[in-house]
């Protein structure tokens, strides 16, 4: 059974807090406006991805233990990205094979998390969010909230709840080339990679790009800003929250 | 073979700037993703049919030691014969034993990876024996002395301009004027040219895509026909094959054939399936008067066990590498040893160490594509990631690599002090990008800028303005 308001532990993630809070602010209006009671664990980092993915367990291991400590005791714990997700969701209860205790916490834990616009849908059965907007956007399908979590249609639909018009790119799902460190221990390969994505979102005719996933979108604005591209690049809770206003586009100056 | 997967990067670097290559690589999209997608499509019951194929193998794994010597009893009791290689020094020994003993001088060779893991080409001709390609792929790329870029498009990395120019360069005695109109032509010639290899081979050798343990049967699948030549016409056939080529019976053989030309060329089954059992019997029209299985280990029984077992279940279609971004942006030979692509990302540095080939798990950005075309479904980014530990434990991580990491990790760990050094941090690069919202250059950030500009942060960070906010609703109440 749902709770009638459930109570909402926000996990920031790191790019969010250093880089565009706005998004975090969207997403705790998103979620309080779905009825849910949102809190923010003070105690809270990093889901640990650039140390798990680089090989490191052992930082990977400590911040998980932190987030099992912050994020214990809510409801749910949602996330504006899919691959801090996807990372809560599917690989931290992997840190802990050799501690039952733990392994079982992280997936209580998993169980819990969702990624922000498929928890509004999913979880809390939204059909629309509030508000209204007008103008194209074209939609990129970053990697782990595609295939780990299953993100795909639910942002398509509330935006053209919202009036929006989508405007499908070619290929949508292939990988921008942001891969975390993979965008500086490899920079040239994850710069073609990007110059074919932005080749495809600037053939899509649309006037913004949208994602759910930070890394990917400062990556992909980044390469369109250096192309001088007049697309406006920026995260999908700030357009359902109706907050466009609050914050210039992704690399751009207000 | 001879690895530049040390060069890894400066590998690719010159991948990006080849005219040639990036053209070639254009064709993966339609040729590969395009037809894949269309015949999974045509097969509702494909997804199930990818738990069958992953259980099946995962089955087989788990009593390997039994199937093979099941198998191996089988191959001998139709007249083959089983060489149990444990290095591929053992497997081109037991390969040239062979030919010298039959004194042979010309070997057809139909197309194998596993040929390409001995080199056995190479090695053939420093005893005097010819080795001659008869894949058309592994034909051309003879003629030019390279390796294949591909697991089963061998010549993928060559456009047609390339085919002409080395048929002309090798084919002397042709006219030197004559048109190629059409692919057919291309294929004309190779076709007349090999005629008379074929007939004067005193030995063939194969691959096999998979072993049958009940029938002691090795199976082979090409599109040209040329596999079947290679192991009819000669009075020996040889086949090459891993330990992870095993199946238990016909119907299991039956289903993974199902699973392979679909996921790698999207047929749904390949022009010829051949099924090889021992030699020739009283009243066979043909086959060979000996069969002999090289059967190499190589480094794959220690992956039993181990993390890594789940790579063994790699049925070689090559669907990872034809859907991951990267290999489209570099192409094969940047990996610069066999199996390039996803599955030679994970199965490279078991064969030749990860001290050689410790790039080649780095340069994935994880996204996870190559796991979800994956007809048997191995877990390729899990297995990469195991790798990049593997690294960090024996301390093959760039120390540059390791001391960000540390340093970050220091802060990570403790909130309050992370909080601080995050104001400061996002308050500096918000301030520099005041103007523009964005920086075209920035110290120690040459990687991410040299392509694309870095967009600034708004200046205050999350956790500063959340903070502030909870003082002022506070203050409000």
């Amino acid at each position: 059974m749902l709770q009638a308001s459930p109570r909402v532990a926000l996990f920031v993630t790191c790019l969010v807090d250093l880089h565009r809070p706005t998004v975090g602010f969207a997403a705790i209006r998103l979620l309080e406006q779905a009825g849910c009671q949102v809190e923010v664990p003070r105690a809270q980092t990093c889901c640990g991805q650039p140390a798990y993915n680089s090989g490191d367990r052992e930082i990977a291991r400590d911040l998980g233990r932190s987030i099992l400590e912050a994020f214990g005791g809510y409801d749910y714990v949602v996330v504006p990205s899919g691959s801090c997700g996807g990372m809560l969701r599917h690989h931290l209860p992997t840190l802990f094979d050799d501690d039952p205790n733990l392994r079982a916490r992280a997936e209580a834990l998993a169980e819990r998390t969702h990624e922000l616009v498929s928890f509004l849908t999913d979880v809390m059965g939204l059909e629309r969010v509030a508000g209204a907007a007008s103008g194209s956007v074209t939609y990129h399908d970053s990697c782990s909230g595609l295939r780990e979590l299953g993100v795909k249609a639910q942002p398509r639909r509330l935006l053209e709840g919202l009036g929006l018009t989508i405007k499908e790119m070619a290929d949508p799902e292939v990988c921008c080339g942001f891969g975390g460190t993979f965008c500086v221990k490899y920079p040239e390969i994850s710069t073609r990679m990007v110059a074919d994505k932005t080749a495809d979102i600037t053939a899509s005719g649309a006037e913004t790009l949208l994602a759910g996933d930070l890394g990917c979108l400062l990556n992909m604005a980044g390469r369109l800003k250096r192309e001088g591209s007049a697309v406006k690049v920026r995260h999908v809770a700030e357009v359902l929250a109706g907050m466009t206003g609050a914050v210039p586009p992704i690399g751009e100056a207000g | 073979m001879f690895s530049t997967s040390p060069a890894f990067k400066e590998n690719a670097h010159k991948a990006i700037a080849d005219v040639g290559l990036q053209k070639a690589l254009t064709r993966t999209k339609p040729h590969f993703q395009g037809r894949r997608a269309k015949a999974v499509e045509g097969l509702p019951e494909f997804e199930r049919l990818r738990d069958i194929g992953r259980d099946i193998k995962n089955h087989t794994l788990a009593n390997l030691d039994f199937y093979l010597e099941t198998w191996a009893g089988n191959v001998e009791r139709a007249g083959g014969q089983v060489h149990w290689c444990a290095t591929a020094d053992d497997a081109r020994a037991a390969v040239l034993a062979i030919c010298e003993r039959v004194g042979a001088k010309t070997v057809t060779k139909g197309k194998s990876m596993i040929s390409e893991e001995l080199a056995i080409n190479e090695h053939l001709e420093q005893h005097g024996i010819t080795p001659v390609e008869t894949d058309l792929g592994e034909y051309i790329l003879q003629l030019r002395r390279e390796p294949p870029s591909h697991i089963i498009a061998p010549a993928f990395h060559l456009n047609r301009e390339d085919w002409e120019e080395s048929f002309r360069r090798a084919h002397t005695d042709l006219a030197p004027d004559r048109v190629f109109r059409e692919r057919r032509d291309i294929l004309t010639e190779a076709r007349a040219k090999l005629r008379a290899r074929f007939l004067a081979a005193d030995v063939g050798i194969t691959g096999a895509n998979f072993l049958i343990a009940e029938t002691g049967s090795s199976v082979i699948v090409t599109n040209e026909g040329n596999g079947d030549l290679t192991q009819t016409l000669p009075r020996v056939h040889i086949v090459l094959a891993s330990i992870e080529k095993m199946v238990p019976t016909l119907e299991d053989a039956t289903n993974m054939l199902r699973l392979l030309a679909r996921s790698a060329t999207g047929q749904d089954f390949s022009v010829y399936t051949t099924f090889s059992t021992g030699v020739r019997r009283e009243g066979d029209l043909d086959g060979p008067e000996e069969y002999h299985v090289i059967l190499l280990d190589n480094g794959r029984s220690a992956m039993l066990g181990t993390e890594f077992q789940d790579m063994l279940r790699c049925i070689r279609c090559a669907a990872c590498m034809n859907h991951c971004p990267v290999y489209g942006v570099v192409g094969g030979h940047a990996y610069g040893w066999v199996y390039p692509g996803p599955m030679g990302a994970v199965l490279t540095p078991t064969l030749i160490g990860v001290d050689q080939a410790g790039n080649l798990p780095n340069a994935s950005t994880f996204c996870g594509k190559c796991e979800s075309v994956c007809p048997v479904k191995i877990p390729l980014p899990k297995m990469m990631r195991h790798w990049r530990e593997r690294e960090f434990e024996r301390h093959l991580t760039p120390s540059a690599v390791r001391t960000n990491l540390a340093l970050w990790g220091f802060f990570a760990r403790r909130p309050g002090l992370y909080r601080f050094a995050t104001r400061i941090g996002a308050g500096v690069l918000g301030w520099l990008g005041r103007k523009r919202g964005r920086l075209s250059r920035l110290p120690f950030a040459g990687g991410w800028t040299a392509g694309r500009d870095l967009p600034t942060p708004e200046g205050k960070t999350f956790f500063a303005r959340y903070a502030s906010e909870q003082r002022r609703q506070r203050g409000a109440s």
